[in-house]
């Protein structure tokens, strides 16, 4: 992390609820531009739902979302996609219909980024040069998110929110891809990352947030985290807590 | 070539020059008028079905509120017909404005909900109290304009023109996007999509394309009751054809009306008696075997189908 960087995005004491049950608890937290950043926490914690208010699927119910100086919180998804935030999803989305060539058109045609790479470079990068002109609905689910990712880089994002993007990859795969996601992060794109795969996240990221009940327990590295009491008992249940 | 010339010079170019010329040759051109209103309407429903997901159950009330937009302006202000039809699209684009809250429900949900508004304009042009404007459920009989010729061509040209819109479709980003909306409004939207923006332009793209085949029906028609022009016949066709051949494509609305309407009539005139039996046998065989329409035949051996 560069401390002297101007965050990118700032959360500031985010809300979200869902009926009676508060998915976000007053988060806060921000990302610096090239910073790979880590959202951890048991089930239900919260990071799904933060990576959904960032992305502007959800509105959040109290809190502000600031993007490159901008509230952002309650903004359509696709005009925060042409300010520069785009995503991944845990169970990957892509267009079953339309060939995967044709997926990544359409981010490129809608995407409103200047600059992007091009059809041929995310086809390469990201091993789908193949199945370029399968449908979609022909890829097996690492094929799937690596198609979501290019989807998602096809608008050139500054910010780049990846959910779960390593479940499901076997080992080489997902040295592979930490390697990619590296190489992002090191041309400034700033990168959330949410996670359950504790080894791949020590990997990538420089810093970690542990999420519990929808506020943050502990900011820091993985390392410092897993000495923590507090974030010991919410991952292991109170008993292994000390 | 460019995709699009070849879908331009290859499958629009023979079907208006067939449509064109087959008046002269063949003496029903009441069924051929109704093949080319079925062509757009089959096409209309393609757009917004097809490339959006929203099955228009209702879609002949654009039709309806076509034929009389084009019924009160020649009725009333005396306006020439090519005019009114074009009204008589701006009247179902109108109808389609009031109707774009329902573009909120998906499925069924928005089939249905479609489907009670055609009867709801239905009833509210054939309502009584409004003789003095839509003469109510007295019918329209329309005199000044009475041209069956220029009605007909004017059907092919409109009929043209939404095949050109679908070949658009079929080869645009936008078209690519309304695609992707379709198939997941979600990751359209981080696509850079508007969704909602897309939906309303499919939605009354269709409407227009219905309306302004509604206004030639009057016009060829020149006397018609409610009943006939807000027909549910008409949106069950038009969706049976479009699905029939295959959605998302420029030929398989195409296919499906030239064979299923042909069929249909094949059967109306030789067999009448057994009408129903045999249409109804074919409608459920589709839907078992082929639901994906008639173009999947070639789809699923690998075959690209424009």
């Amino acid at each position: 992390m560069s401390p002297e960087k101007t965050p990118i995005l700032k959360v500031s004491k985010l809300v979200k609820r869902f009926g009676g049950f508060h998915a976000l608890d007053g988060l806060s937290f921000h990302v610096v531009p090239g910073e790979i950043l880590g959202l951890v926490g048991p089930n239900g914690s919260g990071k799904t739902t933060a990576i959904n208010v960032i992305s502007g699927l959800y509105a959040p119910d109290g809190g502000e979302v600031v993007f490159d100086g901008a509230s952002s919180g309650g903004v359509a998804s696709h005009k925060l996609v042409h300010r520069g935030i785009n995503r991944t999803f845990q169970v990957p989305k892509p267009f079953l219909s339309l060939t995967v060539r044709e997926n990544i058109q359409v981010a490129l045609a809608y995407g409103g980024a200047t600059g992007a790479p091009s059809i041929a470079e995310l086809l390469e990068e990201y091993r789908l040069k193949e199945v370029a002109d399968r449908p979609a609905a022909d890829l097996n689910s690492a094929q799937q998110k690596m198609l979501d990712l290019t989807r998602a880089l096809a608008t050139r994002p500054r910010l780049l929110l990846l959910d779960e993007l390593a479940a499901g990859l076997n080992p080489a795969e997902l040295d592979w891809i930490a390697g990619r996601i590296k190489a992002l992060a090191a041309t400034g794109m700033a990168i959330i990352v949410v996670e359950h795969l504790m080894g791949f996240i020590e990997q990538i990221t420089d810093r970690v947030i542990v999420l519990n009940a929808g506020k943050e327990i502990f900011e820091g590295t993985l390392a410092t985290a897993v000495r923590e009491p507090q974030v010991i008992e919410v991952f292991l249940g109170g008993e292994h807590a000390h | 070539m460019l995709n699009a010339s070849k879908h331009l010079l290859f499958i629009l170019a023979p079907l208006v020059v067939v449509f064109a010329l087959l008046p002269g040759v063949y003496q029903n051109h009441l069924l051929l008028f109704n093949f080319v209103i079925f062509l757009i309407l089959a096409q209309g429903v393609n757009i917004i079905y097809g490339f959006t997901g929203y099955l228009p159950f209702g879609y002949v009330g654009f039709f309806g509120a076509g034929a009389y937009g084009f019924a009160i302006m020649v009725m009333h202000l005396q306006t020439p017909a090519p005019l009114a039809v074009l009204v008589g699209g701006l009247v179902a684009i109108a109808l389609g404005l009031l109707l774009t809250p329902l573009l909120r429900l998906s499925g069924a949900y928005f089939a249905i909900a479609n489907l009670a508004a055609s009867l709801a304009v239905l009833h509210f042009v054939a309502n009584p109290a409004l003789e003095g404007i839509t003469k109510g459920p007295y019918g329209v009989s329309l005199t000044g304009t009475f041209n069956p010729t220029h009605a007909y061509y004017a059907a092919v040209v409109v009929m043209a023109l939404t095949v050109g819109a679908v070949i658009y479709l079929k080869n645009s980003p936008f078209g690519l996007a309304l695609q992707a909306v379709r198939e997941d409004a979600v990751s359209a939207s981080m696509a850079g999509v508007n969704i909602i923006k897309m939906r309303m332009i499919a939605w009354l793209a269709s409407a227009l394309v219905a309306g302004l085949a509604g206004g030639i029906y009057a016009w060829y028609v020149s006397v018609f009751y409610p009943d006939n022009v807000f027909s549910g016949e008409f949106s069950i066709f038009a969706i049976v054809f479009a699905l029939f051949g295959g959605v998302a494509t420029i030929t398989g609305p195409i296919v499906g009306v030239l064979i299923l309407y042909g069929i249909y009539n094949l059967i109306g005139f030789t067999t009448p008696q057994y009408f129903q039996l045999i249409y109804g046998l074919l409608i459920m065989g589709l839907v078992l075997f082929l639901p994906a329409g008639l173009v999947s035949l070639a789809t699923r051996r690998g075959w690209h189908v424009p």
